[in-house]
């Protein structure tokens, strides 16, 4: 008899190598552990051995039984279901989708450029939207009754309260607070007073500020080099343009070559091969100044951008206004 | 400020292409906004000659010409009587815009047709002429544009200067620019006075009173001068650079002042009481009215020039009515002054007049440049309206503005640029710009801007003076040697981006709106009156009453924007905004800003699909997506309450969230009332919280518990109560009075009906018995849970249902 169940074994082993459906599958099943089927009547014939030899022979029944469903229940699962014809589904019918949600694509874009700027070292700060003109202004090198101010539409509160024009007195906050060396990235609201085709009242920018002792021109553009190709591509072409803005000496505009024409010539570059993507510059002086550093101990460089201008860029949206209609057919997009 | 290439290379020679130019100058600062071609107003006017002339067969006057350009013919009828076969002519072909803005277009004249028109001098802006049709010389070649044949074509450059530059608001020094630039040659105009007696001083006077807003005032008399239009050449430089032509005299100022920078203002001699100029503050109640007509109330601080008795300019801005030029003008005192940069601008600003004389001093002109520019305009109106020019000029300047020497160091340079430029290198840079240099060590120079470059007084100056001219393309582009710094995590940055992955995963879309509201917006919520968010903060120049104020509440800006998409057939509306609010406190102190987060249920719960059955979100739809966001951030013990929700939602289908006792927010279904005061259709569902609260509750640190190792066992207890008793009741009194071998109550079932009696619910409880060290008996967990039972059974009078 364990002869017998030896070669049970053997057979449906060599047998379970021979099965490629799971009909086959299931007719080994049933002809090996099946009710009426080999095994059982081996345990059948068990009664009619001597009571000497019963107990052993039992306990190798058992273990060929636990064995053999071991290894018809693996090649059970390895097998591939094939439903029979009545239960057969169109499975091009469209799947039951979870409903998806849509992050903001100024949420992700400014998350993505605060990003790059944490791997560089920088810290994310914030600060108040409703700002002092000390903060927006003066402190930046830009008095009352100057004609920078031009250069910013702003909206009042009092004589001495603003909607922050833009997100660099962030960085006069952390300087008062903080001794250099300072490296931060400070996204944000910012708000001007035009509303046309390419303005809106509101917007959001993010500013970037690092100082140290002997931090030179040449280090931000290699700073806001390796920024604009992380999030435009490795081989885009980057120049430096000489501008002016009231907090930084020297200033550059930051042009990438266009996107939408590599560079010919478009509507969206106005014919130039080129957008202006950046303002950015060396920390004035004077601003260095207004919070107690010494500006023959340290310099430094500050940035500016506007999300909405990356994210019209990376994703080559054309109306700025879309952004805050917040139309679904718009959200889903992104 | 636009350049015209033809009047800059009066100034300067250069060969570069346009597009050249443009680069170049944008590349040193000096941003090409854009190039374009100006034709004098004369697109589509050919130079055309005539083929044929025939009668018209139906009126007597007309003639019928075939006008021949390059290879096509024209019929065009014209009314001229000089028009004569062999002539060369201008001929405005369809799309053509006349002087007095007639359009032309293919018409049909009494019965022939005519393609375009033949015209005169005065019917293109050329000239007074209009008796007959402008011949033009035959060698011109037909078809050429008139524009070109005539030479009157320009290329305007369109440059945005700025504020630090006001240098460069002239053609003058644009071109000094371009000769730095390019290494060429180029110089101011050169002019040569005929000055006839009697001298000036015998004819006017010009004191200064208030010589801190007025450093500089100088003056020329013209006399006899022919009041005229100016000629072609002036006409068309002003009008390529954007400015009306209005006469001899007026233009020329305008001239000058594009020319040199300089402003200047020409008044009538005649009309000057005394022939006197004096410069002071305005007196008290002092009105004025500016040759615009506008009748202007002054402050003590605004600069005034005056005649001998009154007011005849306002300082830089504008002058005055009672002193312009007219037809009758035969004198003219000529006006070049430097004004106050601040003051001016001040005044500007304060009587909302903005000009182009006001721009150019409130960015500082050129104190040593306004003889030149008085010299300048004297001699025009000596050659172009025949006046006689006074002897001298009158200059009142107390004390000269001087320019101080810079030093500049040329290792700071390059340690400051990261460059290495030579000493030599340097000091070329800063003399192609007019700047004096002087070595003073190896390292050290000593340099004197010009008087037209006020913005140059310190080293770093200089050194973006260096940086623009060597090229920022040749500064290197390196990386910075940094130390290392422990950066703290940006948290409250990181949760709000969690909370809003965690939303979008809920299937939210995140929207932004504006921080602006209409404050009439906020009464649409049914405030009660004492509600600080009826209380914005104002601004005090709005764009529009839409946005008049900033928001304390996202509520509104949420229901537009759902309305705002019903509108456009999106009707499954799942929005999240995770944005500040802001509360006004003492008049001098900055608001309070904090953070909200207001979430918008509306529509299927599901969107239509073949296997989805059409279901609206509901009260419990809104709940759970909080539920499952506080449950994400381990915000535990929230309570539920139904009292004093917010005004703005059904006080039946709504609720406070609290834990511990702090209120974060509310969440239910807004009013059908407010919802149609938005605009709204269907049911609408909302949750407002205080995201600033919500975070002090998040608990980020997360403890791993260990598996459980032995089986649980579940027992359900349905419960048969009072309607108005709260499931949240019954939960809490199970979890205070569970044994410990309670793993967990879940509330599975609600159901009212026939079989539990009128006024009663019962609700089913899933209680899991486990214990962490061995398996238990049935026995054992049906003890425990029967006592379980028998409690909540008293203490709420309820019966268990089997």
């Amino acid at each position: 008899m364990k002869r017998e169940i030896d070669t049970l074994i053997r057979e449906t082993f060599g047998r379970l190598t021979q099965v490629d459906s799971a009909s086959a599958l299931e007719k080994l099943h049933i002809e090996v552990l099946g009710r009426k089927g080999a095994l059982a009547g081996l345990f059948k014939k068990l009664g009619s051995r001597p009571e000497s030899e019963r107990p052993a022979l039992g306990k190798a029944l058992n273990e060929a039984r636990v064995q053999l469903e071991s290894a018809l229940e693996e090649a059970r699962v390895r097998t591939v279901s094939v439903p029979s014809v009545a239960s057969t589904i169109d499975i091009t019918l469209p799947g039951r989708t979870p409903n998806l949600g849509h992050l903001h694509p100024i949420t992700q874009v400014g998350m993505e450029i605060t990003e790059v700027f944490r791997g560089l070292g920088f810290e994310v700060v914030e600060g108040p939207d409703v700002e002092l003109d000390y903060y927006n202004f003066e402190a930046l090198n830009i008095p009352k009754d100057h004609p920078a101010r031009d250069m910013q539409d702003t909206f009042y509160i009092t004589d001495n309260i603003v909607l922050r024009t833009h997100t660099s007195p962030i960085q006069v906050r952390v300087m008062e607070k903080q001794k250099p060396p300072v490296r931060i990235i400070a996204p944000g609201k910012a708000y001007r007073c035009d509303s046309d085709m390419t303005h809106t009242p509101m917007f959001h920018q993010v500013e970037g500020l690092m100082v140290d002792k002997d931090v030179r021109f040449a280090d931000l553009k290699g700073i806001l080099t390796i920024f604009v190709r992380q999030m435009f591509g490795s081989d885009v072409d980057l120049r430096f343009r000489p501008s002016f803005f009231p907090f930084t000496e020297p200033s550059a505009e930051v042009d990438m070559k266009c996107v939408m024409c590599m560079g010919e010539g478009c509507r969206v570059c106005s014919e130039t091969g080129w957008l202006e993507i950046l303002g950015s510059g060396m920390v004035d002086p004077e601003v260095f100044k207004m919070v107690g550093y010494d500006p023959e101990e340290v310099t430094g460089f500050a940035f500016g951008m506007g999300i909405e201008r990356i994210a019209m860029l990376k994703y080559g949206i054309n109306d700025l206004r879309l952004f805050f209609d917040n139309d679904l057919r718009f959200l889903e997009q992104f | 400020m636009l350049v015209s290439l033809k009047w800059l290379r009066d100034y300067v020679r250069f060969d570069a292409s346009p597009d050249e130019i443009a680069r170049r100058l944008t590349m040193a600062g000096l941003e090409v906004e854009a190039v374009e071609v100006d034709h004098f107003g004369l697109e589509s006017v050919v130079v055309g000659r005539i083929h044929k002339v025939k009668q018209h067969p139906n009126d007597h006057r007309l003639k019928i010409c075939e006008v021949q350009v390059r290879g096509a013919m024209y019929q065009v009828v014209c009314g001229a009587p000089n028009v004569v076969e062999g002539q060369t002519v201008p001929l405005a072909l369809e799309g053509a815009c006349l002087a007095d803005g007639t359009e032309i277009r293919a018409a049909e004249i009494q019965g022939v047709p005519s393609q375009g028109m033949v015209c005169s001098e005065k019917e293109l802006g050329l000239g007074q002429e209009e008796s007959g049709i402008m011949v033009l010389p035959s060698h011109l070649e037909a078809g050429t544009p008139l524009a070109q044949a005539l030479e009157l074509d320009d290329i305007v450059l369109d440059i945005g200067i700025t504020p630090n530059r006001p240098d460069c608001l002239s053609i003058v020094g644009i071109a000094r620019e371009v000769g730095a630039l390019f290494g060429v040659e180029w110089s101011p105009p050169r002019i040569r006075l005929q000055q006839s007696s009697p001298p000036v001083e015998s004819l006017a006077s010009v004191t200064i009173e208030d010589p801190d807003l007025c450093p500089r005032y100088t003056a020329r008399v013209v006399q006899n001068v022919t009041i005229g239009p100016s000629p072609l050449w002036m006409r068309q430089r002003l009008e390529a650079l954007g400015v009306r032509s209005i006469n001899n005299i007026v233009d020329i100022t305008n001239y000058v002042m594009l020319a040199l920078g300089q402003p200047l203002h020409a008044f009538d001699y005649h009309r000057l009481d005394g022939h006197r100029i004096v410069v002071r503050r305005a007196r008290p109640q002092e009105t004025f009215v500016t040759l615009d007509g506008r009748n202007h109330e002054l402050r003590q601080d605004m600069l005034l020039i005056c005649d001998a008795s009154q007011g005849v300019a306002l300082a830089g801005i504008m002058g005055g009515l009672n002193s312009e030029i007219t037809n009758e003008t035969d004198a003219v005192l000529i006006e070049s002054a430097y004004f106050d940069p601040t003051s001016t601008r001040r005044t500007a600003k304060t009587l909302g007049l903005s000009t182009e004389s006001s721009y150019r001093f409130e960015r500082g002109v050129d104190p040593e440049g306004v003889i030149a520019a008085l010299d300048l305009a004297a001699q025009l109106m000596v050659e172009l309206a025949d006046g006689e020019l006074a002897t001298g000029y009158l200059d009142v300047y107390p004390v000269p503005i001087r320019r101080e020497p810079v030093q500049l160091r040329v290792s700071k340079t390059n340690r400051f640029l990261g460059t290495d430029l030579t000493g030599a290198e340097i000091h070329r840079h800063l003399e192609s710009i007019q700047l004096a240099v002087r070595m003073v060590t190896d390292d050290v120079m000593e340099v004197v801007p010009p008087s037209f470059r006020g913005d140059l007084s310190r080293e770093v100056d200089l050194i973006e003076e260096v940086a623009r001219l060597a090229g920022f393309d040749r500064i290197p582009s390196g990386l910075p040697l940094a130390r290392v710094n422990s950066t703290k995590p940006a948290t409250d940055q990181a949760i709000r981006y969690q909370v809003k992955q965690i939303l979008a995963n809920l299937g939210f879309c995140e929207i932004i709106s504006y921080s602006f509201i209409n404050p009439e917006a906020l009464e649409l919520l049914d405030l009660t009156p004492s509600d600080r968010r009826r209380r914005p903060l104002s601004l005090r120049n709005p764009l529009s009453e839409e946005q008049a104020a900033m928001r304390t509440s996202l509520v509104p800006g949420m229901l537009e924007t759902a309305a705002r998409n019903q509108r456009q057939n999106n009707f499954d509306l799942r929005l999240v905004e995770l944005s500040k609010v802001f509360f006004p406190k003492g008049e001098s102190d900055l608001p309070d800003e904090r953070l909200n987060l207001c979430g918008l249920l509306s529509g299927l719960r599901r969107p239509t699909a073949w296997n989805e059955p059409a279901v609206a979100v509901d009260f419990f739809d809104i709940k759970g997506a909080v539920e499952a966001l506080m449950l994400e951030l381990g915000i535990t013990g929230a309570r539920w309450e139904t009292v004093e929700t917010a005004p703005y939602l059904r006080p039946d289908v709504s609720a406070r969230i609290l834990v511990d006792g702090t209120p974060l927010g509310d969440l239910g279904q807004v009013r059908p009332r407010v919802a149609q005061a938005f605009d709204l259709s269907g049911d609408v569902y909302i949750f407002d919280m205080d995201f600033d609260f919500f975070l002090e509750k998040t608990e980020t640190w997360k403890a791993f518990h260990p598996l459980p190792r032995f089986p649980a066992v579940n027992r359900d207890l349905a419960l048969v109560v009072e309607q108005s008793v709260a499931a949240q009741n019954l939960l809490d009194f199970l979890e205070a009075h569970r044994s410990e071998l309670v793993e967990s109550i879940a509330l599975f079932d609600q159901y009212h009906g026939d079989q539990v009696g009128k006024g009663k619910k019962s609700l089913g409880f899933r209680v899991t018995y486990r214990s962490p060290d061995r398996s238990l008996t049935d026995r054992e967990v049906n003890q425990i849970h029967t006592e379980f039972s028998k409690k909540v059974v008293d203490a709420f009078k309820a019966a268990l249902r089997s």
